[in-house]
């Protein structure tokens, strides 16, 4: 394949799709090993005080939690097929997919939105709202990492929201015409992707860690 | 483009058949195998998300290595954070 100038200093647009893949990822993995610092938190404190996880796990909505991951892993269908559409040319499929992500991302956030506001009146969140119900120190543990890690969680599928949307945007305005910029959209994809892929591993880890 | 579609809606359908029985794994009386089960039908699904959606499996050798790289690092976290809280006096 010979080299266009805007390919260059590579050789070829194949070589910069690599190349382009390549740095996702790496970005990739360092949220991996962001989240990884967290998970690493939750495997410490349900070894050194399984009775206490188990004993909040519990009253974790297992059914919103539920819901939000299959809200997520449909948005990441609708990403997927997008991302196919994008090296067609397809501009319906990416607009659409993206947006439909978008949007399921927003109901995820709305669904959280719920939980909290669940856990709030129960006294579950930590310094705020009427006292809690849970005695144990290791148990407010557990539920102070349900929280960071969700919270974390939720600004990056809000981050993410933003991206698909942006992408969605740019697409439809023919600001990123495609099948030359299949690669914008597939990488935007890959943040979405890995979003799914954490909550795909935050979801046993708080909600199912009960007795 | 018909066949990668239909590929990524199979994916999706297997997606959601392991979150069903993630959530029916919580209820079943398995007692102490219910944690490692979740987790490896939890790695089953991330697999695929990134095998299929990720698109890893059309990915460069040296792309596949940085996400290795980043579960050994995950891998060395957890280990190492474990063996100084299990060989502690404390």
């Amino acid at each position: 394949m010979s080299a266009s100038a805007r390919d260059m200093p590579f050789e070829g647009r194949r070589a910069r799709l690599e190349a382009d893949t390549f740095g996702m990822f790496v970005f990739l993995a360092s949220e991996v090993m962001l989240f990884g610092g967290l998970f690493a938190a939750l495997a410490y404190d349900r070894l050194h005080h399984p009775g206490a996880a188990a004993g909040a796990a519990p009253r974790l909505d297992i059914w919103l939690g539920g819901a939000n991951t299959a809200v997520l892993l449909t948005s990441s269908l609708l990403v997927a097929i997008a991302a196919v559409g994008a090296r067609e040319g397809a501009r319906r499929w990416v607009v659409a997919g993206f947006a439909g992500a978008a949007l399921l991302g927003v109901a995820f956030l709305a669904i959280k939105g719920v939980e909290y506001r669940k856990e709030y009146l129960e006294g579950l969140m930590p310094g705020l709202g009427p006292p809690s119900p849970l005695g144990a120190q290791p148990a407010t543990l557990f539920i102070g990492l349900y929280f960071i890690a969700t919270a974390l969680h939720a600004l990056h599928v809000l981050v993410g929201i933003v991206l698909l949307a942006g992408t969605a945007v740019g697409v439809a305005r023919r600001r990123l015409p495609l099948p030359a910029r299949a690669a914008t959209v597939h990488l935007m994809g890959l943040y979405w992707h890995l979003v799914d892929v954490i909550w795909i591993f935050l979801f046993p880890l708080l909600y199912l860690a009960r007795p | 483009m018909g066949a990668a579609i239909t590929l990524r809606v199979l994916v999706w359908l297997g997606l959601m058949a392991l979150l069903a029985l993630t959530i029916g794994v919580t209820f079943a009386p398995l007692g102490a195998w219910r944690f490692p089960i979740s987790l490896a039908i939890a790695t089953v699904k991330a697999a695929l998300v990134v095998w299929v959606f990720m698109e890893l499996r059309a990915a460069s050798g040296a792309t596949r290595l940085v996400l290795v790289a980043a579960l050994v690092a995950l891998g060395l976290l957890m280990l190492l954070s474990g063996l100084d809280a299990a060989i502690r006096a404390v």
